[in-house]
């Protein structure tokens, strides 16, 4: 009894380390730190929690989330006032970014209707045949997505007479979004619906026979996916101040699934893990190795990851704990309960 | 009396394999029916077509006097068709609790809501007295993966039971059961109320006629035999196909789940 009260104290104060860390980090980190670094990796990680979320509950990997961010940053942009004044402010801000978001959301619910009925390596050929046609589309339609050159100069809103994009401002807008996209997965997936997504992972053809609409769940989940993508896709908007066919190219498409991987499929704190790592070696590559070697770098990253943990980054920590826990229950002279 | 399933002229080809063969079926409410027959007869292809997994080539399905035979398989559950299947169809990456759960909301509206249910949530209280009835109270936040194969049976004929099912189909409830757990599965199909209409698939004779009213024998893909399990047991027919004397050739494509 008094180890389970230490042991809820000590989860209490954990909970309030860190947060004091999360807020009081701007304010001690350099700038880089705290937006090309800090911002940016939850950006990433938000973009890479909608596949997580894909992956982890429904089962399904597919390739087209950056797609789904590049459909509402592309929206947003398009709407939104920028340097070359072509199609400047359309609309007052908050109504852009509703139909940012909303186009993101209907986005990844098209992209589940068309692929809804593959699984496995047939997904994600179609959700990469789907984001290659986007990106294409971004790069040779000049009227509207302004091809090659896409949006410069993109600024974000400005509310309270401050800039969102203000370092300090910006950090702790992806912070509190990125948690509140977290703790709404990590609710959603304990809901009726969110279980009925985990037996669809685990045997569709049980689940329609209980009485689900598997389908339909299945998009529903895209349409979800769809909406994390497409916050993430308004933030990395404002983190580069613009959007190009490069956003949505496949490369962009393919980062997100290696982060994926790396932070560990299997559960959604996988996403941000993996988008830190992602984002340090993007950054530090250059330094530790000879110029360009960054792509060298992930990739050897992934393979390791691949080949010594199938579960990611949260993998090893978790065996490494298991390990620990056993570690101290097998000493001779461990507390025993 | 309005029967509880009517099957007409029910047939299903897989390209030229002809895997059910005109086959009729009349069930009463409450009805306790066995379906016996050599492997490649054809009853789980049977059972898949009343559930709906796959589209009959001709024939009907009625329940209890509604045309279910072109139904997507999640009306026909809504209706009250359940089946279990030969090898457990489970969820295993979730709870005991959370399979029963699902079984239990499945016929029931909402099932989109993005509610996390209360502890006091009447379907996951219903949930919970199905673990205690199948025996799996003690499991019941275990993950299915950690079950054994009997408790992995047991929790199989809950997750078709939870829905309230009016036509119950089960496909060899005891497959791979040991002697020591049969008994806790035949009492538990034994004291089902006759609410519920059941078709039992079962390999092994004396638990079929122990248990059914009436016996129908399928032979490729055809019903070869209909009668009280008395009969069944004098029956030439099913002595010959039980003991070898008729043509053995089984199917090469058993059409089991």
């Amino acid at each position: 009894m008094l180890l389970q009260v230490s042991a809820g104290w000590g989860r209490i104060a954990r909970w309030t380390l860190m947060a004091a860390a999360i807020i009081s980090y701007p304010h001690f980190a350099p700038q880089f730190w705290v937006v090309n670094i800090g911002a940016y990796a939850i950006v990433l990680g938000i973009i890479t929690l909608s596949l997580t979320f894909l992956a982890a509950y429904g089962g399904m990997v597919s390739l087209a989330q950056m797609t789904v961010a590049g459909v509402a940053g592309y929206t947003l942009a398009i709407l939104s006032s920028h340097a070359a004044n072509v199609g400047s402010a359309i609309l007052p801000w908050p109504w852009a970014l509703a139909i940012a978001l909303g186009s993101g959301t209907l986005a990844g619910i098209l992209i589940g209707l068309v692929s809804v009925r593959t699984k496995g390596i047939s997904l994600l050929m179609i959700t990469l045949a789907i984001g290659m046609i986007f990106f294409y589309l971004t790069q040779q339609n000049t009227t509207l997505f302004h091809g090659f050159d896409g949006f410069r100069g993109v600024k974000a809103p400005i509310v309270f007479g401050m800039s969102l994009r203000e370092p300090i401002v910006f950090y702790y807008l992806c912070m509190g979004v990125g948690i509140a996209l977290y703790a709404a997965v990590s609710y959603m997936v304990r809901t009726p619906f969110g279980i009925a997504l985990q037996g669809i992972r685990d045997n569709p053809r049980r689940l329609a026979a209980l009485g689900y609409w598997v389908e339909l769940h299945q998009v529903a989940a895209f349409g979800v996916a769809g909406f994390v993508a497409a916050v993430g896709g308004v933030l990395s908007l404002w983190y580069h101040g613009g959007i190009s066919p490069g956003s949505v190219g496949i490369t962009a498409m393919v980062n997100i699934l290696i982060v994926a991987v790396i932070g560990g499929l299997g559960q959604p704190r996988g996403a941000l893990i993996g988008a830190l790592l992602f984002v340090l070696i993007q950054n530090f590559a250059i330094d530790l190795f000879i110029r360009e070697r960054f792509n060298t770098v992930i990739g050897l990253t992934f393979l390791v990851i691949v080949l010594f943990s199938p579960d990611g980054l949260i993998g090893i920590w978790e065996r490494l704990r298991r390990n620990r826990k056993r570690g101290l229950r097998s000493a001779p002279n461990g507390a025993t309960n | 009396m309005m029967p509880a399933l009517c099957i007409i002229g029910l047939t299903k080809y897989f390209g030229a394999l002809c895997a059910v063969n005109d086959v009729s079926i009349d069930l009463l409410p409450g009805e306790r029916r066995a379906i016996l027959g050599p492997n490649g007869a054809g009853k789980t292809t049977l059972f898949n077509l009343i559930a709906g997994d796959f589209l009959p080539t001709h024939g009907s399905i009625h329940l209890f006097g509604e045309d279910i035979g072109k139904m997507p398989p999640h009306h026909r559950t809504r209706l009250g068709v359940s089946r279990t299947y030969q090898n457990s169809l489970l969820f295993k990456g979730l709870s005991v609790l959370e399979n029963l759960f699902l079984s239990v909301r499945g016929v029931k509206p909402h099932r989109l809501s993005l509610l996390v249910p209360r502890s006091a949530d009447p379907h996951l209280a219903r949930a919970r007295e199905w673990a205690r009835q199948v025996g799996l109270a003690h499991k019941i936040d275990a993950r299915v993966s950690e079950l054994s194969h009997g408790e992995q049976r047991q929790l199989e004929v809950g997750m078709a039971l939870a829905g309230g099912p009016r036509l119950l189909l089960l496909d060899e409830p005891a497959a791979g059961l040991s002697q020591a757990e049969r008994p806790i599965l035949t009492k538990m199909l034994r004291e089902l109320p006759r609410t519920i209409t059941i078709l039992l698939i079962e390999h092994d004779m004396d638990v079929a006629l122990q248990w059914a009213e009436c016996v129908t024998v399928m032979h490729n893909g055809a019903a070869v035999f209909e009668g009280t399990p008395k009969e069944a047991a004098s029956s030439p027919t099913i002595h010959a196909l039980y003991l070898g004397d008729h043509d053995r050739n089984t199917r090469s494509s058993d059409s089991r789940t």
